[in-house]
C-alpha cells in the first residue's frame, strides 16, 4: 500500500513507468530485480503494475526486460514554469521543510557547469610532419608514476648511480580511483582488483581498508590513509603497491566522510577495524595534519613504516587555492599528487556541497602543472588527475595538459552496470555495486565486471595511440604537458590564460 | 561433451532462463507472440531459497536412469545427449518418477518434455544465452 504523505510534503516523483502491456509478458523479472519495489503482479488483474514515486530510474527493469516492454520517462507534471523557482528547486524545498535535514545526494555534480574538456579541441599533423599508425608502428603508452632525479649521477667508473625513487608502473594512463568497501560491494571491489591487475594498472582501495580476500591483488592495489584511519596497520600498508593520503574528495571537499551502520556488515567491520554496525565516521580534516609541515611527518611516518620501498600520494580536491596547495605537498615529499575536480562522484554527500563547492578539473590541472613548472618542482611529483574523465579524448586533453595519469570512477562504475541513478546512498544499488545486500552484491559477477573494465580501458588505451599517432607523436611522454596541442573553442581570455593554451584559428 | 553447468553463486532467481526455455521451444519467432497470456511450462525450473538460487535442466546423466526406465524407447542417449521422441512416447509417467532431478515433465501436448539442450531449437542453449550473471553457462568440464 502507498505510504501516506501530507500534501505539503508531497513531491511528484521524477521519472514515469511506461509499460506496454502489448509487449509485457508478464514474467515478473522487473518485479524481482527491483530493490526498490516499484512493480508487482496483480493476480487478479492478471497484469503487472508500477508504482513510479519508488522508482529512482536505475534502468535494471528496463535492461532486463525480455521482451522490451518497459521505458521510464521523465515526469512533465509542472508547476508553474519559472526559470528561478525551477521544479528541482521547489521540489528540494518542500523536502528539506518536511524533514529538517541536509539533502543528500551520489555520484558527481550533475549540475550545468561549464566542461572544459569539451571547449578544447586537439591537434593533428597534416603535410609538415607525419601522423604514426599506431598499427605499423611502436606507440607507447606506459607511465611511471614517482620522482623523478634531478640529474642522472654516475659513479667514479661513469656507471649509473641508481638515484630513482620508487615508482610506479602503469601499462595504460588510467587508474581505478579510491571507492571504499563498503562504499561498494565486495564484487565491485573484486572486479576492480581483478581488471587492475590484468591491465597493468592499479585501483584503490578508499578509505575502507583491504578485504582479506584481496591482499593477493596488492601488487596492483594502492591503499589509502584517510582521516577515518580505517583498516590501517602495518600489513594494510605493506600490501599496497603505493599510499595515499586523502584529504579531500572532489565531491565534498573539506568534509569528511559517513558509511552509515546498515552498511557496516561483519565483513566491512572486519575490514574497517570497527564494531559491526556502527557508523563510520571519517572526520573532516586529518587530526594531525593543520599544515604543510604536519603533512610532511605523515608522508615521512608512512615512508618510514614501509621502508621506503613505496611511492606516497596525496589527494586533494580541486579547490581556489589548489595550486599552492600542491605546491606544498610537492615540497612535503609526496611522490604523487592527485587532485579531484568538483565533478568528482562520491556515495553520499551533501548535496549543496556537491553542487557548489570545488573548481573544474581542467582548470585546476593546468594552474598546478604550471605552478609546479614554474617553481622548477615538476620532476619532484607526478601528476594524476580524476572527477569526471568521460573517455579518451579527456584523457588526452588531461595528459596534454600536463597529468601524468588519469584516476576514473564513476565511468569504472558505469562500465560495472551503474546507470547513474545518483541514489547510492540509499544502499539498494539494483546492479550490485554500491550496496552491501547480499541479494543485490550477487548480481554483479565478477569475471564479467573485470571483463567489462578490461574491454574499456583497452579500448581507451588505442583510442589513445591512435589520438597520439595523429598528432605524430609516439610516445604519452612527449605529449604530457604539450599545451601546443590543444587549442580552446568559445573560451575567454582568461580562461585560455590559464589553461595555457591558445585559442582555434591562432 | 559440452553442458549446462550451474553456478549457482551467481543465480539472481530472476527467472529469464525459464522464459528464454519457453520461448525458444515454442518455435514461434516473436517472443510476445510465444508467451503472452500463457502459463509456460519450461523445461528448466529455478529452484529458490532464502540465500541461494539455482536454476536446474536434465543433468544428461553419464549413466541415465530416465533412459533405462523408458518403456516405450522414445527416450535415447546419443553422443552424451538425452533426447525424447515424442512420437514414441506412451505418457507412462515412469521417467518423470525415476529423474532424480525432476527435470523430466509432460509437456502441454501430452508426451514428455526435457531439456535437449536447443538442439531441436537451432540455437546454443537460450536459457544460457539470457542469463544475465553468467550463473548457468555451456561449456566443456
Amino acid at each position: 500500500m502507498r505510504e501516506f504523505v501530507s500534501p505539503q510534503n508531497f513531491v511528484p516523483s521524477d521519472f514515469e513507468v511506461v509499460r506496454n502491456s502489448d509487449r509485457c509478458i508478464a514474467c515478473r523479472v522487473c518485479e524481482r530485480q527491483c530493490a526498490n519495489e516499484v512493480h508487482w503482479y496483480d493476480s487478479d488483474l492478471g497484469k503487472m503494475i508500477s508504482d513510479e514515486t519508488k522508482c529512482v530510474n536505475c534502468h535494471r527493469c528496463v535492461s532486463l526486460c525480455p521482451t522490451r516492454a518497459l521505458k521510464i520517462v521523465k515526469n512533465n507534471d509542472t508547476y508553474r514554469p519559472s526559470a528561478n523557482w525551477t521544479g528541482p528547486v521547489i521540489d528540494q524545498l518542500i523536502r528539506q521543510s518536511g524533514t529538517g535535514g541536509a539533502l543528500l545526494s551520489s555520484m558527481g555534480n550533475p549540475e550545468k557547469y561549464p566542461i572544459y574538456w569539451d571547449k578544447m579541441l586537439i591537434n593533428a599533423s597534416q603535410v609538415t610532419n607525419p601522423s604514426i599508425d599506431p598499427l605499423r608502428e611502436p606507440m607507447e603508452t606506459r607511465v611511471f608514476l614517482g620522482k623523478k632525479p634531478d640529474a642522472i649521477e654516475r659513479d667514479e667508473n661513469g656507471k649509473v648511480i641508481n638515484n630513482l625513487d620508487p615508482q610506479l608502473k602503469l601499462d595504460v594512463p588510467v587508474m581505478f580511483s579510491a571507492m571504499s568497501y563498503g562504499a561498494i560491494s565486495y564484487n565491485a571491489h573484486k572486479s576492480l582488483a581483478m581488471a587492475a591487475k590484468e591491465l597493468g594498472t592499479y585501483y584503490n582501495t578508499g578509505e575502507g581498508g583491504l578485504h582479506k580476500d584481496f591482499y593477493q591483488y596488492g601488487p596492483n592495489t594502492i591503499v589509502q590513509v584517510a582521516s577515518g584511519r580505517f583498516g590501517v596497520y602495518k600489513d594494510y600498508l605493506e600490501a599496497g603497491a603505493a599510499i595515499e593520503i586523502k584529504i579531500g574528495q572532489g565531491a565534498k571537499p573539506g568534509i569528511g566522510g559517513h558509511l552509515p551502520g546498515q552498511k557496516v556488515t561483519v565483513d566491512v567491520s572486519q575490514t574497517r577495524m570497527i564494531p559491526m554496525g556502527s557508523d563510520a565516521i571519517s572526520p573532516a580534516p586529518h587530526h594531525d595534519i593543520y599544515s604543510i609541515e604536519d603533512l610532511r611527518q605523515l608522508v615521512f611516518t608512512l615512508k618510514e613504516a614501509t621502508a621506503y620501498k613505496k611511492p606516497v600520494i596525496v589527494k586533494v580536491a580541486a579547490v581556489h587555492n589548489v595550486a599552492a596547495i600542491a605546491s606544498g605537498i610537492a615540497r612535503g615529499g609526496a611522490d604523487i599528487i592527485v587532485i579531484d575536480g568538483f565533478r568528482g562522484g562520491t556515495g553520499a554527500a551533501p548535496t549543496r556541497i556537491r553542487d557548489s563547492v570545488g573548481i573544474p578539473i581542467e582548470l585546476a590541472l593546468a594552474s598546478v602543472d604550471q605552478r609546479l613548472r614554474d617553481e622548477g618542482i615538476r620532476n619532484h611529483i607526478s601528476l594524476v588527475v580524476g572527477g569526471s574523465i568521460r573517455n579518451s579524448a579527456d584523457i588526452v586533453k588531461a595528459i596534454a595538459l600536463g597529468a601524468d595519469a588519469v584516476y576514473i570512477g564513476t565511468a569504472a562504475l558505469i562500465a560495472l552496470g551503474c546507470h547513474q541513478c545518483r541514489n547510492c546512498h540509499g544502499g539498494k544499488c539494483n546492479w550490485g555495486i554500491a550496496t552491501q545486500r547480499a541479494d543485490l552484491v550477487k548480481r554483479l559477477n565478477p569475471e564479467i565486471g573485470a571483463q567489462r573494465l578490461v574491454n574499456l580501458v583497452t579500448a581507451w588505451n588505442n583510442e589513445i595511440k591512435e589520438i597520439m599517432g595523429g598528432m605524430g607523436i609516439n610516445s604519452i611522454e612527449s605529449l604530457r604537458g604539450n599545451r601546443l596541442m590543444l587549442r580552446g573553442i568559445g573560451l575567454t581570455e582568461k580562461e585560455l590564460e590559464i589553461l595555457g593554451i591558445k585559442h582555434a584559428g591562432e | 561433451m559440452k553442458k549446462v553447468w550451474v553456478n549457482e553463486e551467481w543465480c539472481l532467481g530472476c527467472h529469464l532462463c525459464e522464459y528464454n526455455c519457453a520461448y525458444a521451444n515454442s518455435g514461434i519467432d516473436d517472443m510476445v507472440k510465444a508467451l503472452k497470456g500463457k502459463t509456460i511450462n519450461p523445461r528448466i525450473r529455478i529452484e529458490e531459497g532464502d540465500s541461494i538460487n539455482f536454476a536446474v535442466q536434465c543433468r544428461h546423466c553419464d549413466d541415465p536412469i530416465c533412459v533405462k526406465s523408458c518403456i516405450s524407447g522414445a527416450l535415447s542417449k546419443t553422443d552424451g545427449l538425452i533426447t525424447i521422441d515424442q512420437s514414441k512416447c506412451v505418457g507412462c509417467y515412469t521417467c518423470v518418477m525415476a529423474c532424480p532431478y525432476g527435470c523430466i515433465m509432460p509437456s502441454e501436448e501430452g508426451p514428455m518434455q526435457k531439456c535437449e539442450l536447443c538442439t531441436k531449437n537451432g540455437c546454443e542453449p537460450a536459457c544460457v544465452k539470457g542469463c544475465p550473471n553468467n550463473a548457468i553457462v555451456y561449456e566443456e568440464r
